[in-house]
C-alpha cells in the first residue's frame, strides 16, 4: 500500500475542491454556453457577432490564459461596471470564484456551437406546429426547442465536462488549494513527487470514470422515449 | 431569456465577496518557501515569515488572517489588486517592486549563494554552458538572467521544485537565497550538495510589502517590527529556524 | 494599455511563439505516428488487440495533461534507476520531457479520433476491395486508411488547436514558450493584464493562421467529395 504520510486527508479535500470547482464551472459555462448560442442564433447582427467574438477568442487562446486573465483582469472589469452603475466599495473576486468564471468561460464557448447545433437540429415542422397552436416565442423556446435540444446537446456536453474536469487542474496555477496543489504540498514535504502525482492521476481518472459512466446513463435518460432506429 | 439573466446575476451575486477595508489585516505569503513558508499537513502556513506575521499583529493589537498559499511570479499583482493587504513572504526590497508597491523597514537580511553538488567541478567564475536554476520572480532569477551570461537559465515556479531538479541533477547549480538553502541543505534531500564559493552579497533586505500609499499600515509595520527585536520575541522567533542572527 | 511596454516585449514574446510552434509541431508528428498503429488496434474485432491499448488511451485522456507532464518530469526523477539509465539525457532535458507527454497526449487524443473514422469507412467499400482480391494491408493502405483519414480531418484539425493550446503548459517545466516568456517578462514589469493580453492577441492568431491553413487542406483532399 502507499504511504501518504499523513497527508491523505489534505489530498482528499483537494480532490472534493476540484469536484466543486468542476460544478461550478458546469453550471456557470451551461448559461454562458445557452447565452451564446441564443446570441448566435439571434436574428440581430449585433448579438451574433458578439457570440461569434466570444466562441472564437476564448477557443483560440489556452485555457491557462483564461484562467490568469479572468484572475487578474476580472476584477478590473467587474469594478469598473460597479463603479459605472455607483457602487464604490472595491469588490474582490477570490480565487476560486475566478477560477469558476474561467472555466466555465472556457467551456460556455464550446457549449455555444454544442447549443447551436441542437436547437438547429429540432425540426422546422414541430416549431411550425407550435405556432399553429398559438404558442408565444418564449413558450416555443421553453416547451419546445430547449426540451429537445437539450437530448440532443448531451453527448457534446458530456464530452466538454470531462474537458473542464481536467481543466481544473489549471487553477493549481493561481494557488487555489485543489487535488494539483494539495498534491504539490505533499510533495514538498515527502519529497515524493511520483508518488504524490500518481495517486493524483488516479483520483482524476477515477473522476472522468465516474462521469463517464454519469453521462452513458444521462443519455439513456434523455433519450428514454425515442424510438431507435435500429434495435 | 430573462430567467437566464437573473441564473447569470445570482450566481455571480452569490460568490463575489465584498472586500471591505474593515479592521482584519489579510497576510499574503506563498507557502512554497521553508523554512520561511510553507505549508503543513492540516493545509495550514507555517514558518519563520507565517511567526513573524503573527508576532507583529500581536504586537499591533490587530486581527490577522494569513493568506497562503499563493502563486509567487504574481504575488504582488494580487496585493495591489486588494486580495489582501500585505504580503509577508520573505521579500527582497528592489527597486523593481518599489516601483509596484511599498515596503517596511526590513526585517532580515539575506544573500544570495551558489548550491551544487558536493565534489562537483562546478567553478563559480566559469559557468558557460551550464544549466542554472532559479525561482522565477525572485532576485535570484534576476542575477541568473543578468548577471550569468551564456548559461542555460531554468526558472521555476517555486522553490521547491527548483530544489527537485537539482536533486535529480536536472540542473548543475542553484542560484537561491542563502538561508532556505541552508536550511535545505540540512534537509535528508539535501545531504550531498554544498555551497559554491562565496556567498553573493546583494544588499538584500527582506521586507513586508504593503500596497502603495498605505502609509498607515506600512508605519504600524515598522513601529511592531521595532518591538519585537526590542523585546526579544524576534530573537524567539529567529532561534527556532537558524542559530544565528539573521535580522 | 501600456502600448510601450508591449512593444518592447514583443521581439521576446515571438521567440516563445516560435518554441510553442516547434513543440506543437512535432509533437503532433509523433502523436500522429503513434496515433495509426493504435488506431488500427482499437478498431481491431479481437478483444484482445481492441482492448490492450485502451489502457493507453484511457490514461492520458483521463487525467490532466498537467498531471502528466509533472507525473513525467519531476516524478520520473524521484527513482535513481531512472536517473541512472540511458534514458536520463533524454529525460533530464525538459524540451524532450514535454515532448513525449505532448505527443503521448495527443497520440491518445488522435487514435480515438482514427478509430472512429475507421469504424465508420462505409462497409461497401471495403467489401469491394475484398471483392477485387486485396490483401488486408493492401486494403488498409489503399482504401480504410486514405477514406478515414479524410473522414478523421475536422475533428484531428480541431485536436491539433487544442494542442496549441495545451502547449501553454510547458512554462511549467521551465521552458521558455510564449506563456512562459509572457510570465518571466510579467515577473519584471507586473502589466500582467498588458502582456497576458499580447501573449492571447498571438495565440488567437496562429490559431486563425492555422484554421485558415487547415481548412485548405481539407478543401483539397476532400475535393472528390463534390
Amino acid at each position: 500500500m502507499i504511504d501518504l504520510q499523513g497527508f491523505g486527508p489534505q489530498i482528499a479535500l483537494g480532490a472534493w475542491m476540484t469536484v466543486q470547482v468542476a460544478f461550478g464551472g458546469l453550471i456557470v459555462g451551461l448559461v454562458f454556453g445557452l447565452m451564446g448560442a441564443a446570441a448566435k442564433l439571434s436574428p440581430y447582427a449585433v448579438l451574433r457577432g458578439m457570440g461569434q467574438s466570444y466562441t472564437t477568442v476564448v477557443r483560440g487562446i489556452p485555457e491557462i490564459l483564461v484562467v490568469l486573465i479572468v484572475y487578474f483582469g476580472g476584477e478590473d472589469i467587474v469594478n469598473r461596471i460597479a463603479e459605472s452603475v455607483g457602487y464604490n466599495d472595491y469588490i474582490e473576486i477570490n480565487v476560486f470564484v475566478a477560477g469558476v468564471c474561467a472555466l466555465g468561460l472556457s467551456f460556455g464557448a464550446y457549449a455555444t456551437e454544442v447549443f447551436r447545433g441542437a436547437i438547429q437540429s429540432v425540426p422546422v415542422g414541430q416549431i411550425e406546429a407550435a405556432v399553429a397552436c398559438g404558442m408565444h416565442s418564449h413558450q416555443i423556446y421553453w416547451r419546445i426547442t430547449l426540451p429537445q435540444a437539450m437530448r440532443l446537446a448531451i453527448p457534446g456536453l458530456g464530452n466538454l465536462f470531462q474537458v473542464l474536469l481536467k481543466d481544473t487542474s489549471l487553477v493549481s496555477l493561481i494557488a487555489l488549494p485543489e487535488l494539483m496543489r494539495t498534491s504539490q504540498a505533499a510533495i514538498q514535504n515527502t519529497k515524493e513527487p511520483f508518488t504524490f502525482y500518481f495517486i493524483a492521476a488516479l483520483i482524476y481518472l477515477g473522476i472522468t470514470t465516474v462521469v463517464l459512466v454519469g453521462q452513458i446513463y444521462a443519455e439513456r435518460w434523455a433519450n428514454r422515449g425515442v424510438k431507435r432506429a435500429s434495435a | 431569456m430573462k430567467k437566464i439573466a437573473f441564473a447569470l446575476a445570482a450566481v455571480l451575486g452569490l460568490s463575489v465577496s465584498m472586500a471591505h477595508a474593515g479592521d482584519k489585516i489579510r497576510i499574503g505569503t506563498e507557502g512554497a518557501y521553508p523554512p520561511f513558508n510553507g505549508i503543513d499537513k492540516d493545509g495550514k502556513a507555517f514558518g519563520f515569515d507565517v511567526d513573524i506575521a503573527n508576532a507583529l499583529c500581536a504586537e499591533m493589537k490587530a486581527e490577522c488572517e494569513i493568506i497562503a498559499p499563493l502563486d509567487w511570479d504574481s504575488i504582488l499583482i494580487g496585493l495591489k489588486k486588494k486580495k489582501y493587504d500585505a504580503v509577508v513572504a520573505s521579500m527582497s526590497i528592489t527597486e523593481e517592486r518599489k516601483k509596484a508597491v511599498d515596503f517596511t523597514e526590513p526585517y532580515y537580511s539575506n544573500n544570495l549563494t551558489l548550491v551544487a553538488k558536493k565534489g562537483s567541478s562546478v567553478d563559480p567564475a566559469n559557468l558557460a554552458g551550464k544549466a542554472v536554476g532559479a525561482q522565477r520572480a525572485t532576485i535570484a532569477a534576476n542575477y541568473v538572467t543578468d548577471e550569468l551570461k551564456d548559461v542555460d537559465a531554468k526558472l521555476y515556479d517555486t522553490q521547491e521544485n527548483a530544489y527537485l531538479d537539482l536533486a535529480s541533477g536536472r540542473i548543475d547549480l542553484l542560484v537561491s537565497d542563502k538561508l532556505p538553502a541552508y536550511d535545505w541543505l540540512r534537509s535528508e534531500q539535501g545531504q550531498g550538495f554544498e555551497f559554491i564559493g562565496d556567498a553573493i552579497d546583494v544588499n538584500d533586505k527582506i521586507g513586508i510589502a504593503v500596497r502603495k500609499k498605505d502609509d498607515e499600515l506600512r508605519e504600524k509595520f515598522n513601529a511592531a517590527i521595532k518591538a519585537i527585536v526590542a523585546n526579544g520575541t524576534y530573537a524567539k522567533i529567529n532561534e527556532k529556524y537558524f542559530p544565528f542572527s539573521i535580522y | 494599455m501600456n502600448w510601450e511596454e508591449i512593444f518592447v516585449a514583443l521581439p521576446k514574446l515571438l521567440d516563445g511563439a516560435v518554441l510553442t510552434l516547434e513543440l506543437v509541431f512535432i509533437s503532433c508528428i509523433i502523436g500522429f505516428v503513434i496515433a495509426i498503429p493504435v488506431a488500427l488496434m482499437r478498431a481491431s474485432q479481437n478483444w484482445w488487440v481492441s482492448n490492450i491499448p485502451l489502457i493507453y488511451t484511457f490514461f492520458f485522456r483521463g487525467t490532466p495533461l498537467l498531471v502528466q507532464l509533472f507525473l513525467f518530469y519531476y516524478g520520473a526523477a524521484q527513482f535513481d534507476a531512472v536517473r541512472e539509465s540511458i534514458f536520463w539525457p533524454v529525460l533530464k532535458e525538459a524540451y524532450w520531457c514535454a515532448l513525449i507527454v505532448f505527443a503521448l497526449n495527443t497520440g491518445a487524443y488522435t487514435a480515438e479520433i482514427f478509430r472512429g473514422a475507421i469504424q465508420a469507412v462505409p462497409h461497401g467499400e471495403v467489401e469491394a476491395g475484398i471483392a477485387i482480391g486485396m490483401q488486408k494491408h493492401t486494403l488498409y493502405r489503399r482504401i480504410v486508411l486514405p477514406r478515414a483519414i479524410r473522414m478523421a480531418l475536422p475533428a484531428y484539425g480541431n485536436e491539433i488547436i487544442l494542442m496549441l493550446k495545451s502547449s501553454a503548459l510547458a512554462y511549467t517545466i521551465t521552458l521558455f514558450d510564449l506563456t512562459g516568456v509572457t510570465r518571466t517578462i510579467i515577473a519584471r514589469n507586473y502589466l500582467a493584464i498588458e502582456m497576458y493580453f499580447t501573449a492571447g492577441v498571438i495565440y488567437l492568431l496562429m490559431t486563425f493562421i492555422f484554421i485558415q491553413v487547415w481548412m485548405r487542406v481539407e478543401k483539397r483532399l476532400l475535393k472528390f467529395q463534390n
